[in-house]
């Protein structure tokens, strides 16, 4: 168990191995999404109460989730580092940074896309769209502190440091914003986004969140293995490679 | 090892009582802060009185923000941080030590000052002691938190505006619990709940943000 620990944290290994894994994921993501997608916008029926409109959830749930997700890779790989001082798992935080930030964008922008029809006006003080605000806020200081520090090593303890106190805060932040809304807002709004669902809606949904999860795999191995390229630089497999890669 | 901490904020006492312009700054900014609001939206004393727990827990809030970038600063350019770092006692009591003294000169003045712009901004008289018992607890916690931003950045030349992009996020739960205990106080509902959960966070904050505060200053006195 060690031992596969220890060459796993050899970024010469994790290149190699995205190497191989990355053009399979990608594969897995174009048909899984695609599918999901034909299942979701065209063989799923159109909702009761919001008609054709619901479908933007395949796109905002799985968002959402993965925004979440993304923080909680960022803090475990955060604290993995920190204990067993493995420069992978700093890689894997720091490039998860930017694509869990997307994420949450993407979450809040469809959000209130469908806020629109539904709601009548783009954004509303919802509980979660709150949460999902204030984790795009987390992901910016997240990100500005990396770039602020130079010293690499330090950047990387510090953000790791950030990530954890964030993670503690999560649950912290996510309960007070909810226990807010309900003391200034009617449940009312917030029951339309939680219907029961129909398996013919909650397979494509499924499917989806699969698809988000394996491109997310699939963009975090590629973002890293520019980033091990980046700071393994100098180190000879590196140059080997290169020299390989040019013939 | 009681005795370190205690030395400690006996020392940033004794400082902060020699130079005064540091901690006054906060404190003027809080007021000036609240005083703009009845000039930027109109001196009605019912909308005033509406906003006003908001308005006082948000100024709260920024100057503690404002406060905290001056916790680590002197210590870090004069090399007592370093000190610190390799004293054999335990760095986060050290730190706690510091964060007791820097909320004892900034977070105390702020809520004795805070019932005189209660009553500047038209607050009912019966929901002053929420909110200087909310803010007690509140400005307390947000010490602590804003210890880790403080320390975080304390190595960067210009970390002020980083550091409110770090902490204030985390600010947030404080902040509703605490403007939402003045305004239950101020329709004249029960505040025990919401002084529970402001002391539950500042508990949690007491026992786990110096661990962090410390762990963040090793890595910036590098």
């Amino acid at each position: 168990m060690f031992l596969w620990f220890h060459k796993m944290a050899s970024p010469r290994f994790f290149y190699r191995l995205a190497e191989i894994l990355i053009p399979w994921f990608a594969a897995c993501t174009a048909i899984i999404v695609v599918w999901a997608l034909y299942l979701g916008l065209i063989v799923a029926p159109p909702d009761y109460q919001q008609g054709e409109s619901y479908r933007i959830i395949y796109v905002h749930v799985p968002a959402a989730w993965m925004s979440m997700f993304v923080y909680m890779i960022m803090a475990v790989s955060s604290a993995i580092f920190l204990i067993w001082k493995m420069k992978i798992a700093d890689i894997v935080a720091e490039v998860s940074a930017p694509i869990g930030a997307s994420f949450t964008f993407i979450a809040l922008a469809t959000g209130s896309l469908w806020g629109k029809p539904m709601w009548g006006t783009y954004w509303v003080w919802d509980a979660r769209l709150t949460s999902e605000l204030i984790l795009l806020f987390l992901y910016f200081g997240y990100m500005a502190l990396r770039t602020a520090i130079e010293n690499r090593s330090s950047a990387a303890r510090a953000a790791a440091i950030l990530a954890l106190v964030g993670v503690v805060n999560i649950p912290i932040i996510h309960f007070s914003v909810e226990w807010w809304n309900t003391l200034h807002q009617p449940a009312s709004i917030s029951k339309l986004d939680t219907p029961s669902i129909h398996k013919s809606m909650l397979i494509p949904l499924l499917m989806m969140m699969g698809g988000f999860k394996l491109f997310y795999l699939v963009n975090m191995m590629s973002r890293a293995r520019t980033a091990i390229l980046e700071r393994e630089g100098g180190a000879s497999w590196v140059r080997e490679r290169m020299a390989q890669d040019r013939l | 090892m009681i005795n370190a901490c205690l030395t400690v904020i006996r020392r940033d006492l004794l400082i902060a009582a020699r130079r005064r312009g540091e901690w006054l700054n906060p404190l003027v900014f809080f007021v000036i802060v609240v005083s703009l609001f009845p000039l930027g939206i109109g001196p009605e004393p019912n909308r005033l009185q509406e906003i006003a727990p908001g308005v006082i827990w948000v100024a709260a809030l920024l100057a503690t923000l404002l406060a905290l970038d001056s916790l680590f600063r002197a210590d870090f350019d004069d090399g007592v941080l370093e000190q610190m770092l390799m004293s054999a006692q335990p760095l986060s009591l050290l730190v706690l030590g510091k964060v007791v003294a820097h909320w004892l000169t900034t977070g105390l003045p702020l809520l004795m000052l805070s019932p005189m712009l209660g009553i500047v901004m038209n607050l009912q008289i019966r929901a002053l002691p929420a909110l200087i018992a909310s803010l007690a607890l509140g400005t307390l916690t947000l010490s602590l938190i804003g210890g880790i931003g403080a320390a975080l950045t304390v190595s960067l030349r210009r970390g002020g505006v980083l550091l409110a992009l770090l902490v204030l996020p985390l600010f947030i739960p404080v902040l509703i619990f605490g403007s939402s205990c003045v305004v239950a106080a101020a329709a004249g509902q029960p505040v025990e709940g919401h002084l529970s959960l402001l002391g539950a966070m500042a508990i949690l904050a007491i026992v786990l943000a110096p661990l962090a505060t410390a762990a963040a200053l090793r890595v910036s006195a590098e």
